[in-house]
């Protein structure tokens, strides 16, 4: 069969993406991505590595623009009800952008390297014409790959960490190696290749605050703990912030480099410069980063109005200061630190952190326990065992061997994380809207409401919104039943039927709750997703706005579903 | 007779009172006039059923003998009388034995096209436009994001997938009735010579299109197979079987579904489908619009599916549009795109 696009076009690009975005095979998509660098010359190849590890830099596009160009090319109406229908903007205008009378020229196929060149030379005053041309020259996929890459949002469930591994496939390199040298290879990465192919030298420079691996545990059921030894665990709470790692060292020349990363090894450092200005250190440090002001860690709520915020701005630091509470020490002045029992990294680590002697790292405190029924204790009461103020920005406990190496993955029996039970509440669904990404089709966003009384009698009031914990089938059938109940329409919401014997009750899981003068019941809920469908049960048997109001009185630890029940049983 | 009066919606499906008979019944009838074999269009329990031989047949593979009490085949393009309502059916290149149903009264044409698709199809008569009044289109792809392309490209994409996955077994959804039958066609025609597995509620209906010396080359039941066999085999199934687990017994499989619906990236990754193929018995949206015109009416019903786009469009252009919303279409197995 002949090769339908030629090697190094955009629509083999967009093949890629199209492919990788479908697979759910780790496996998979190594091969796939793999066999297109095996196969797709330089530097097409090199730039499509770097669009996957997020490695290109060009103004983006906005949304508007684009907006404006299928406007003049579509009846507005028809372009809403496929934006509603399809859900993504970009692909809805990828599959409705008008095929070009004369198609694509096959002579000549549109290269990604152009599209890549091209974007980063070309003035805001040409930037639409010149991508209508290419949305011209494109099919369907073609034009939903660019519109993704010059959005900036490829979304492709691809970790950088993946496509470099991909990449050292091609010559069975460790993936490792490629991340150690990886801060000083640029786009299209001639030399990363030859190298790999085995036709070049090594690039050197190696990286002194390369990324390492880490080390996750796994959820702790209590039928766990059973068979485990309480002597040989060391316990700490498990903060609701942000897993990095603070890299730093210094280069041949003596210059200092810090970085910070995420867990899967994404580079952060630029969004918390107030941060990695105080990693003066030569190691790599695990821990968590938190939003600490006057001491007092701040809730994962506040955390993230800093994390939603594009621009990193002076203001922005200075109301919402990035913190480093550390945990583990990897590495130091060189040393690899990792094969060595947690005791003794810990050891290292509080040294370190006290030689610092810097207010934005501290240590992450030990729980005392000797019993397993102490730990279960000071995970249902942080507050009480030790975290004191900073106990609303614990969610559990971690259980981690005192002879435990640092392995990196997910091995078995090192590492235990315990969480806190969430709290239940039964609500019934009110508005439904229509998800992004892959949901993107279906009713997919509930907003779900509890019963108060209102000035015309008993009325349901929205208290929060929830987008995942059901299964793909239950998605099926909510949006089946969203679909066929629709009584209003209001934008993309759609209110569906609510009345106290006819709608859907959800049982809704959250983590917390707080006071919220934003909201019309004053309540938000912290982490709200959906339990269970409770087809069965008549809406008019769904909780109260009081029993809401109960829990955010107690506001102690654990708030299970029992002490929510029994809240329930004493007001009736 | 004014064309409301000619054919009226009831909740029993449309009811021709003059002729004495409804397209398509959701509930059991005296007389039905079936266009085509698929369950949500096809229902047992009827007294007289008049159709193309094929749907006939297909009937009787789906519900056994006694479906009707009894069932008169009619050939494309033969007129019938009934009550001084004359009917003729005519191809609909959606599957095989697929019509379209032209009812005549009183100069008062209207045409009820059923399911269709205006693209060649090896495994039936292609669609015909008929010139009537009143065109009753389905609108399962009635928006313009729908597009088709060439059902070969998609084949394509399926070879590519077993070149590159070679010890992956290809589990493709598909239709049991119509969409497998082209789909082997199409590999076929694609010069892919191995046998290839089925899924057992697949084989009736595939034997019968052999049987009408339709060249399917060589197919297998896939309960009779070893797991080493199926190593880059391609195995057609129904589509809600691939997340059941009976999709386990195979070697890695890669999940494929051949439909219109998988032109809409969420509609492939919310059934968690890896390889989606924009296969369709359905006319697209060009399709639909080019129909439309083709039959010169001046009226437009649009039944099951995406009814508003249509309409709109319909609109636009100067035709009278509404869209009859009859439950019951496209629900019984909303994966039969």
């Amino acid at each position: 069969m002949k090769r339908a696009e030629a090697a190094g076009s955009m629509n083999r690009f967009a093949q890629l993406l199209d492919r990788l975005a479908y697979e759910h095979g780790r496996n998979a998509k190594l091969r796939l991505m793999t066999e297109y660098f095996r196969t797709t010359p330089d530097p097409e190849r090199g730039f499509t590595l770097a669009a996957l590890t997020g490695a290109l830099s060009f103004a983006h596009a906005k949304p508007s623009l684009i907006g404006a160009l299928i406007a003049e090319r579509t009846d507005p109406v028809l372009f809403e009800l496929s934006h509603d229908y399809v859900g993504d903007f970009s692909e809805t205008v990828a599959l409705l952008w008008p095929t070009a009378a004369a198609g694509a020229d096959s002579e000549h196929p549109l290269l990604l390297s152009d599209v890549v060149t091209k974007l980063s030379t070309l003035g805001k005053a040409e930037l639409p014409a010149q991508l209508a041309r290419w949305l011209d020259a494109l099919d369907e996929t073609g034009r939903w790959a660019l519109l993704k890459l010059v959005t900036g949002g490829l979304r492709i469930g691809v970790s950088a960490r993946l496509a470099k591994t991909a990449v050292a496939a091609l010559g069975d390199k460790d993936p490792d190696e490629i991340e150690l040298i990886w801060p000083t290879l640029r786009p299209p990465y001639l030399d990363l290749f030859a190298w790999v192919e085995g036709h070049g030298k090594r690039p050197s420079a190696s990286d002194p605050a390369p990324f390492r691996p880490v080390m996750l545990a796994h959820a702790l059921e209590e039928q766990d703990l059973a068979p485990l030894d309480p002597k040989a665990y060391v316990g700490e709470w498990k903060w609701d912030g942000i897993r990095v790692q603070a890299a730093a060292g210094r280069l041949e020349d003596g210059g200092r480099v810090a970085r910070l990363y995420s867990r899967t090894g994404e580079d952060i450092s630029r969004s918390f410069p107030d941060l990695v200005e105080a990693l003066a250190f030569d190691g790599a440090i695990d821990g968590e980063l938190l939003v600490v002001r006057e001491g007092r860690v701040q809730s994962f709520n506040t955390l993230q109005q800093r994390l939603n915020r594009k621009a990193v701005t002076e203001k922005l630091m200075a109301e919402f200061p990035a913190h480093l509470r550390a945990y583990d020490l990897l590495v130091e002045a060189g040393e690899d630190l990792r094969a060595k029992p947690f005791r003794e990294r810990r050891a290292r680590l509080a040294a370190l952190v006290e030689r610092l002697a810097d207010p934005r790292i501290d240590l992450s405190p030990l729980v005392e326990f000797s019993t397993w029924e102490a730990l279960a204790a000071a995970r249902a009461d942080p507050a009480a065992f030790g975290a004191g103020a900073d106990a609303d920005a614990v969610e559990g406990v971690m259980l981690k061997g005192r002879e435990a190496a640092y392995v990196p993955g997910r091995p078995r029996g090192l590492w235990w994380k315990w969480k806190r039970g969430p709290a239940l509440i039964d609500a019934v669904l009110m508005y439904a809207q229509r998800g992004s990404g892959k949901r993107s089709s279906f009713y997919s966003d509930y907003t779900f409401g509890v019963w108060r009384a209102g000035p015309e009698g008993e009325e349901l009031v929205p208290v929060g919104k929830a987008y995942f914990g059901f299964t793909d089938e239950e998605l099926l059938k909510i949006d089946r039943f969203v679909r066929r109940n629709i009584v209003d329409r209001f934008g993309p919401v759609r209110e569906v039927v609510h009345e106290a014997d006819k709608g859907l009750v959800m049982e809704i899981a959250f983590e917390g709750l707080q006071r919220s003068s934003r909201h019309k019941s004053g309540l938000a809920m912290r982490f709200p997703r959906i339990n269970r469908l409770r087809w069965d049960k008549p809406p008019g048997e769904a909780d109260r706005l009081e029993t809401l109001e109960r829990m955010l009185d107690l506001k102690t630890g654990a708030t299970t579903h029992e002490r929510a029940e029994s809240a329930d049983a004493a007001a009736r | 007779m004014r064309a409301q009066e000619l054919l009226v919606r009831t909740p029993k499906g449309l009811c021709c009172r003059a002729g004495g008979f409804y397209i398509d019944p959701l509930r059991p009838v005296d007389r039905a006039l079936i266009t085509h074999a698929h369950s949500d269009h096809a229902r047992a329990g009827h007294q007289h059923v008049l159709a193309t031989a094929e749907t006939l047949d297909l009937m009787r593979l789906r519900y056994g003998e006694h479906f009707a009490a009894s069932a008169q085949p009619i050939a494309y393009g033969e007129k019938l009388g009934l009550d001084g309502v004359t009917v003729s059916f005519h191809p609909a290149g959606h599957v095989l034995g697929s019509a379209q149903i032209l009812i005549e009264a009183e100069g008062t044409r209207i045409v009820a096209s059923g399911d269709y698709k205006d693209v060649a199809d090896p495994t039936c008569e292609p669609f015909e436009p008929v010139s009537c009044d009143v065109f009753i289109t389905e609108a399962t792809f009635g928006l313009p994001v729908f597009r088709h392309g060439d059902p070969r490209a998609e084949i394509g994409k399926l070879l590519g997938s077993i070149e590159l996955f070679p010890e992956r077994a290809h589990l493709v959804g598909v239709y049991v009735l119509g969409k497998a039958q082209r789909l082997l066609a199409l590999l076929r025609q694609a010069g892919y010579e191995r046998p290839v597995y089925l899924h057992g509620a697949l084989e009736a209906f595939t034997g019968y299109y052999a049987s009408r010396g339709i060249a399917l080359g060589e197919v297998r039941p896939a309960r009779d197979a070893q797991k080493t066999q199926l190593a880059g085999a391609v195995v057609l199934c129904p589509p809600s079987v691939l997340r059941e687990p009976w999709a386990r017994r195979f070697p890695d499989p890669v999940k494929a579904f051949a439909s219109g619906w998988m032109r809409v990236r969420a509609q492939a990754r919310q059934r968690g489908i890896e390889l989606p193929l924009v296969i369709s018995d359905h006319a697209d949206w060009k399709g639909l619009t080019s129909a439309i015109s083709a039959t010169g009416a001046r009226e437009i019903w649009v039944t099951h599916g995406q009814e508003d786009a249509l309409v709109h469009w319909s609109t636009q252009r100067g035709l009278a549009a509404r869209a009859l919303r009859i439950e019951g279409y496209g629900e019984e197995d909303d994966e039969a795109g």
